[in-house]
């Protein structure tokens, strides 16, 4: 009997989440007994091989791809939980939610006090995917079913949230794994 | 000497001071109703409502209301509990609660509220608001997109420091905290030793040079829960 | 420039006693002559009262019809209310539009006309109207407003615009207004002929305690919409310790839908400050003040007039009627555009000159009101019924009606009905026989107490008005077969969220969210969970809100929700593929294709 499938994405987040996920150290190899691991950033496979059991996805929507990337997980997932604080609010990409795009752009290509672009491009090539005009928190764009906060959160509540979705249980977590930084 | 009332929170007897809150008599009884812009020394403003109890059957501001012999009052309740979910629910969604790298986080009432009724994340959609940042005064800089408008510092400049350096403009949703100036609180006389400058509960008020100082895993509710040092007060 | 100002402002402050509590009186006069209370103006207010600057900026960014930054020297205030949009309100808005060149919110180049959007001025009856500075105009149409605009722009002083006088006092010189008074039905107590000054002089024969027993056993109980018997709460008022007592007249009439008030402030001032003069016999009270709202400035000069004649006549002033140490007087206070000063306590922090924010209970006003001192807030309506009380007698009071809600109550009907205005009629009158007496027999829907009120549908016709079953302070709304019912919770909605004085958080934030909930349905993006999150949204707002707006504000959605449900379910569907209905990738993109000059790859139209 094929073991349930786990896939994961990293969409407009900085990878923390992930290197939380690999907090989880040595139960990674309990994890692996209960799991196989389908497209994910950690085993490079890049495309679905079939339906999900969960899907864990980190960063929320700054660009097209990651709209793109977050419908198909929706598709291919029974369960979608937001991973960080990037994943349910946007977080520090949704910093730029009050500035029109254009200025977010130019300060990034142009007017930043670091940059030198002596030919003033900014990048625009149809292999770029298009910035959204905010950052949209994951919910927003498809139905999320669960969400564990953090930036990012603590392994322990990655695993115990993972573990209790897996063995059908409840979610209690304690305490002290709820944490918003 | 003040006369004693004799009341009940959630069926529990409780002792109290003619002319005490349910609040205050709940305090010192060791009983806790969540509460975010109440703090003791200053007029409870009313503002939050998570302190809402069931008082004889009708919904009260726990902080505003006075204890009558007799009272019922109804605190720890599932129905309670869904109402200051929403109410905390609201108040993120209202403003730009960046957690991550906040000054305050760690140290933050409405944040250890939170966690404290077990929030994953809020049921409303986010307002994104566009909110302002003083910096320009040398000690505190204000930051608006975290204001939960408790009203401690308007009342803390005012009765306390004699200033009146802040106070409430607009009205409904653009609601907001000005400064006794044209714009900028630098040309305010507000100091940072003022009682004002110290009564924020959330990352609002902010003195400059302060941040980060304390490590992960020894700020205020980093371990227990907000309301365990009013708990710890029960026999 | 900046001393003209100086000495101006020293002036206004001067003529209110440099006195702090005289605020909005000071921002009021300052708001006329200039146009706006300038950063400037509100610094040197400041010096002259004595507070801190910051709270004259509190007082001007609370009320609608002051402002920091300047407006036209002519203001032009459309309603755009429910009743009014129903009644065309939405062209009438266009062509102010397209005659003036401008948005609503926004002045003309030559800074010289301002439009903005009002919501219920109390016209409903003759909607679609506006405010034109203090001139209101009625019955506006896109031809009207043609020559309205080109009238404006000959003079710039709406009180020369033209227009047919109404009926009563509005053709009054000193009134000179085309508002009419739409009384459709006289009963016995409002607008019957009475025995001027029966009810003041029977008063005076008797002890206060007396008067307060003969109001109590008349069962008056409030005309406002809370409906607390008013005896009772004179009594709490005159046996509260205080140096001082006060009567408060709430003159404030802002629930959308209502405007008998404005009825009666035009054709029976007179009764009304009998009863008030009354009522400050019965508590004690030596000073009595009308607060008028801003919308019925072209009222104040009527009351005021008829006021002085009261003085001449000792009926006000000192030793009233010969009464040896009865001495009494009445001012007007002005309102500035908010609807939450018609709450008593907000009424009251506004009369003090502070942001009308509703006020901490307990103390509940009667004990500590109006500068602390014990107080007692009456409407209109429930004063004129204590004059009429005391002159006929407490058993002639409660020969109609019904037990709990004895006599009468002025309606103020408006909406899908062929004879909208104000009506009289006994308590205890069923729904669907004053639809047939408005002529509205085929109503989709009844809004009896504005929208924090109820919204009922055919299954309720047959409930009675009265205050243990559908109560109102006077407004119904009938909505005819063709109406959108959510659109128009929406609506309402809309007006709570402009409403709310934002004091606690969950009427500002929550009311707000409730509308967006609703557009999301009215979008056709619902999903029925959005139904349940209404429901339970509304009664955290409902249960956990500091004052009666919040307590009542989700009315509209919840009472749709309960009494047309299907509508709802009609609206909303279930999207299995777990995508959002409110994302739109077209509209979130637009920006950068634009920017890139190319078109999404992905995501194609």
């Amino acid at each position: 009997m094929a073991k349930p499938k786990i896939a994961t994405a990293s969409l407009a987040g900085c990878f923390g989440c992930h290197m939380s996920l690999l907090d989880i150290d040595e139960r990674i190899l309990k994890l692996i007994e209960l799991v196989d691991f389908d497209k994910s950033p950690i085993d490079d496979i890049k495309e679905f091989t079939g339906r999900c059991a969960i899907g864990l996805i980190e960063g929320g929507c700054a660009n097209e791809d990651n709209v793109h990337v977050l419908q198909e997980f929706r598709k291919h997932c029974d369960i979608l939980v937001a991973v960080g604080d990037c994943a349910i609010m946007g977080d520090i990409p949704a910093m730029r939610n009050n500035i029109p795009l254009k200025e977010c752009l130019e300060e990034a290509y142009l007017n930043g006090p670091t940059v030198h672009n002596p030919e003033k491009v900014i990048p625009n090539d149809k292999e770029l995917p298009l910035c959204l005009d905010r950052v949209y928190p994951c919910h927003e764009v498809v139905k999320i079913d669960y969400s564990l906060p953090g930036c990012p959160p603590n392994a322990d509540i990655i695993w115990q949230a993972v573990v209790a979705l897996l063995t059908n249980k409840p979610l209690e977590l304690p305490y002290e794994l709820i944490k918003y930084d | 000497m003040s006369k004693q009332i004799t009341f009940s929170i959630d069926g529990v007897e409780v002792k109290g001071k003619e002319g005490q809150t349910i609040l205050q008599a709940a305090d010192e009884a060791g009983i806790y109703i969540p509460r975010l812009c109440y703090m003791e020394g200053l007029i409870p403003h009313g503002s939050c409502r998570v302190c809402t109890v069931i008082v004889n059957g009708k919904p009260q501001a726990a902080c505003t209301q006075p204890i009558a012999e007799g009272m019922t009052v109804e605190n720890d309740t599932p129905e309670l509990k869904e109402h200051r979910r929403n109410i905390i629910d609201m108040l993120f969604i209202e403003g730009n609660h960046f957690c991550m790298f906040c000054e305050k986080s760690g140290n933050c009432e409405l944040q250890a509220v939170a966690y404290r009724l077990g929030i994953l994340s809020p049921k409303f959609p986010y307002f994104f608001p566009k909110k302002d940042i003083d910096a320009t005064h040398p000690d505190i800089f204000l930051d608006l997109n975290r204001c939960i408008l408790c009203g401690r510092c308007v009342e803390a400049s005012r009765d306390v420091d004699h200033k009146g350096v802040f106070e409430f403009v607009g009205r409904g949703i653009n609601k907001k905290i000005a400064v006794n100036a044209e714009a900028n609180l630098k040309d305010t006389n507000l100091a940072a030793t003022d009682k004002a400058a110290d009564v924020c509960p959330v990352g609002t008020i902010n003195k400059k040079r302060t941040a980060f100082a304390i490590p992960i895993g020894k700020r205020l509710y980093d371990t227990k829960p907000i309301g365990s040092e009013i708990e710890s007060r029960k026999k | 420039m900046s001393e003209n100002l100086q000495s101006e402002i020293k002036v206004i402050c001067q003529a209110y006693g440099n006195d702090r509590t005289k605020m909005m009186d000071i921002v009021l006069s300052v708001q006329q002559k200039f146009g706006q209370v300038s950063s400037e103006a509100m610094d040197l207010i400041a010096k002259c009262v004595n507070c801190y600057r910051v709270e004259v900026e509190g007082v001007v960014s609370f009320y609608a019809f002051l402002s920091k930054n300047p407006k036209g020297k002519v203001v032009i205030r459309l309603c755009n209310d429910v009743v009014d949009k129903m009644a065309g309100a939405d062209a009438v808005a266009d062509a102010f539009k397209k005659e003036l060149g401008i948005d609503f919110g926004q002045t003309t180049n030559d800074g010289k006309i301002t439009l903005e959007y009002a919501p219920c001025i109390g016209m409903c009856d003759q909607a679609p109207a506006a405010l034109i500075n203090d001139e209101v105009i009625t019955y506006l149409s896109t031809d009207k407003v043609k020559e309205i605009v080109a009238d404006i722009k000959k003079h710039y002083d709406p009180s020369k615009l033209k227009h047919r006088l109404g009926d009563g006092n509005n053709a009054d010189d000193i009134v000179h207004s085309c508002v009419h008074n739409g009384i459709r039905k006289k009963g016995p107590v409002i607008f019957a002929d009475y025995k001027k000054e029966a009810g003041l002089k029977n008063a005076l024969a008797m002890s206060p305690v007396e008067v307060i027993n003969v109001v109590k056993t008349a069962r008056l109980r409030g005309r406002g919409g809370a409906g607390f018997p008013t005896g009772m709460k004179w009594q709490f008022t005159r046996g509260a310790a205080g140096e001082k007592k006060f009567i408060l007249c709430n003159g404030d009439e802002g629930e959308p839908g209502t405007f008998k008030d404005r009825v009666i402030l035009t054709e029976r001032a007179d009764l009304l400050f009998e009863g008030m003069t009354i009522a400050g016999y019965a508590i004690g009270a030596q000073a009595g003040i009308l607060y008028l709202r801003g919308e019925y400035a072209y009222l104040r000069k009527l009351l005021e007039k008829i006021l002085k004649e009261r003085r001449d006549k000792n009926l006000l002033g000192n030793n009233i009627f010969g009464k040896k140490d009865f001495n009494f007087d009445i001012t007007i206070q002005m309102g500035a555009g908010a609807y939450i000063c018609g709450e008593e306590t907000a009424l009251i922090s506004s009369c003090e000159g502070l942001r009308g924010d509703p006020k901490t209970r307990p103390p509940f006003p009667a004990q500590k009101g109006y500068l602390g001192y014990p107080t007692a807030v009456n409407n209109v309506e429930t004063l004129c019924c204590a004059a009429r009380i005391l002159e006929m007698g407490a058993a002639w009071f409660a020969e109609i009606g019904s037990k709990g809600s004895p006599s009468t109550k002025l309606l103020s009907i408006s909406g899908d009905c062929k004879q909208p205005g104000v009506y009289e009629l006994p308590f205890g009158i069923k729904v669907k026989d004053l639809l047939k007496e408005v002529g509205a027999e085929d109503a989709q829907a009844v809004l009896i107490g504005g929208p924090s009120g109820q919204i009922i549908g055919p299954n309720d016709y047959n409930r009675t008005i009265c205050y243990d079953d559908l109560a109102t302070g006077g407004a119904v709304v009938v909505f005819g077969p063709e109406r959108n019912l959510i659109k128009i919770a929406a609506e309402y909605m809309e007006f709570f969220v402009e409403e709310s004085c934002g004091y606690c958080t969950p009427c500002r934030v929550g009311n707000v969210l409730l509308k967006k909930y609703l557009d999301k349905i009215l979008a056709g993006k619902g999903e029925p969970q959005d139904l349940d999150l209404l429901q339970e949204l509304g009664e955290s707002i409902k249960t956990t809100s500091r004052c009666g707006l919040g307590q009542t504000s989700p009315n509209p959605v919840l009472t749709t929700l309960k009494n047309f449900r299907p509508l709802y379910e009609n609206k909303v569907k279930k999207y299995p593929d777990g995508m959002q209905p409110t994302f739109d990738i077209r509209k979130a993109l637009a920006d950068a294709e634009k920017i890139a000059n190319r078109q999404s790859v992905i995501y194609t139209k």
